[in-house]
């Protein structure tokens, strides 16, 4: 157990650096495309993106002048204006897509340009305000870490995630042991989450949204975390889910992981799609400015 | 170019000039909207197939509520007692009790325990979408599994906290009986009843967002309007000389029926003129009750299913 610690310990302490320097979802990216039936002229859509306008109400964005004193809210009334906390937002704006079976897809722009949105909308996550959405099958989004609780053992955890993520008792107890074993945290998975390491408790999170396997697979940010070991391992198990799966969207602030890993790239500009491509193209196009 | 770009600015065109718009491109590949609502039935069947994942929750809930505690689950059984102890101390000494009520004690914490278990699920039902927008928007579960899982998280406190009344009902001197086999039946109709108004408020909860601070007021209304610290016959119609009907429509309330039908089963005293079972108006309302408000509150969540993650 303090083996454990000390070396999640250096975990953490080293993450930053080389995050963005070595990681390489998918080394070599050319033996792929020739298996994906992309540049089939059969090539069957799978996720169809019409025009889709994405609006959602923020609560609690009020600016430190407007908020909830009595004064404030009883002025606000009589003027009868509408509650400052409440903000809607326009996230995604009229975005077009086409996306077919094989084809790996990165999404790239700023904070805030609307990414993990458009992700969540194709989902079916977040209902259109105007446009539509249509898939084959039902996508996911891959994770799983809202579902957990943090006062709960590791055990607990994994078999609630699993039901989370849809899946049958049988196969929760054919792939538990699987999951404790890919996430390495040994004999913590009889304690609370509460009290694991931010790395454990990653690793753990990983193991359990990674045991499922998916026809149209949304990946947001970069999921390969923990130590260079776990990471290596990691890397590797999305690269197994995204073979498997048909269609793969993934979103990560490291272009050089989109680069390699997406046969096609998506930039997305305040809510708008900027440019639709080649990756090489876009991200250089995307680089400079 | 690879075929995804042309094809979109294919279907991009298309509106304008004529081509193949995305929605009929999708029709032909047999795609279908991502966010569309099932019918009914399969949202039934859905729901159903998510069952471990509704009780695992539940579950999970209960033990991570208290597992901070130092007593840890203890407390499932010392917050019912607590509650009583007070409630007692509160309205039967106190306040006085009820000089026409002879088992007070059991005619009061038969009423609030069984008040309870609706006040708390219509509470936690309020806030099972609004509190969860951040699991609605990572995975894809039928949402009305998660009033339902409040619900049952409710129900498995209430068995605690019922063998807990059953164990005061007993020292207080009831006698038990066979028609204490009648109580699962109420507490599933009850259950039902929870239910069904558990989903109605969940699905008001999320959309507005002040239904939380106005709900404590409507519990308590609720909780005088239901007879739970004293015989609504008694006060409507005895000391205030209102008409019958009055106190029939106070009887018609889903929490004074059943209420009143757990204190039939529990108190011999309660309505010696039919001795355990409870008169027609009473199990009249409580069927009607679960029956409507089940199937109501099914069908009214799942009227606004694809919208419940825009928060």
């Amino acid at each position: 157990m303090a083996e454990l610690t000390k070396e999640l310990s250096q975990v953490k302490g080293e993450e930053p650096a080389v995050r963005g320097k070595d990681v390489r979802v998918h080394p070599n990216p050319e033996p792929t495309t020739g298996k994906r039936p992309l540049d089939a002229p059969t090539g069957t859509p799978t996720v169809i993106v019409d025009d889709l306008h994405i609006v959602y109400r923020v609560y609690g964005a009020a600016t430190d002048a407007e908020k909830g004193n009595a004064v404030n809210a009883l002025t606000r009334l009589l003027k009868r204006q509408g509650r400052p906390q409440m903000k809607e937002v326009h996230a995604v704006k009229g975005v077009s897509l086409v996306a077919y079976h094989g084809d790996a897809i990165g999404i790239v722009g700023r904070n805030g340009s609307g990414k993990s949105t458009l992700l969540r909308a194709i989902a079916g996550l977040l209902p259109p305000h105007a446009g539509a959405v249509y898939t084959d099958g039902q996508p996911s989004l891959l994770g799983v870490n809202a579902a957990l609780m943090r006062e709960l053992t590791g055990e607990r955890n994994i078999v609630l995630g699993c039901y989370a993520m849809g899946m049958t008792p049988a196969e929760v107890r054919e792939k538990y042991d699987e999951i404790v074993e890919f996430s390495g945290i040994d004999e913590f998975v009889q304690l609370p989450m509460s009290t694991y390491s931010s790395g454990m408790g990653a690793r753990l999170r990983f193991a359990i949204s990674s045991a499922k396997t998916h026809d149209v697979l949304l990946i947001d940010e970069a999921l390969a975390t923990g130590d260079r070991e776990f990471r290596k391992r990691s890397e590797q198990r999305i690269r197994q889910i995204r073979e498997s799966a048909g269609t793969v969207f993934l979103v990560a602030h490291d272009l050089k992981v989109i680069e390699e890993t997406c046969n096609r790239v998506i930039w997305l500009h305040k809510g708008k799609m900027r440019m639709d491509g080649d990756p090489k193209e876009v991200i250089s196009a995307y680089n400079k400015g | 170019m690879s075929q995804p770009e042309s094809a979109v600015a294919d279907a991009q065109a298309g509106g304008r000039s004529g081509q193949e718009p995305l929605a009929k491109l999708a029709e032909r590949y047999g795609l279908r909207r991502s966010i569309a609502r099932p019918r009914f039935p399969v949202y039934l069947r859905q729901l159903w197939e998510r069952r471990h994942f509704i009780l695992t929750y539940a579950t999970s809930r209960n033990v991570s509520k208290y597992s901070s505690s130092a007593l840890g689950q203890l407390w499932q059984v010392l917050t019912p007692l607590l509650n009583a102890a007070i409630y007692f101390l509160m309205f039967g000494l106190i306040l006085g009790g009820s000089k026409n009520i002879t088992n007070y004690p059991a005619f009061l914490l038969t009423g609030m325990f069984v008040f309870t278990y609706t006040q708390r699920t219509v509470t936690a039902g309020a806030k099972s979408i609004s509190g969860n927008l951040s699991l609605i928007r990572a995975l894809h579960f039928p949402r009305a599994s998660l009033p339902l899982a409040y619900t049952i998280q409710e129900l498995q406190q209430l068995a605690i906290s019922m063998g807990v009344l059953l164990v005061i009902v007993v020292l207080t001197g009831e006698l038990p009986n066979w028609f204490w086999l009648m109580i699962p039946l109420v507490l599933l109709m009850q259950t039902m009843f929870n239910i069904g108004a558990g989903l109605v408020i969940a699905r008001m909860g999320a959309s507005m967002r002040d239904l939380n601070q106005l709900l404590p007021f409507i519990t308590r209304t609720w909780l005088y309007a239901s007879g739970v610290f004293f015989s609504i016959q008694d006060k409507v119609v005895e000391a205030a000389h209102m008409p019958q009907w009055v106190a029939d429509i106070m009887y018609l309330n889903p929490a004074a029926s059943y209420i009143e039908w757990m204190r039939d089963i529990l108190i011999a005293s309660h309505n010696p003129e039919w001795g355990h079972n409870p008169p027609p108006i009473i199990w009249i309302s409580c069927v009607f009750w679960a029956v409507f408000a089940l199937s109501f509150g099914f069908w009214y969540f799942w009227r606004a299913e694809e919208r419940y993650g825009r928060g």
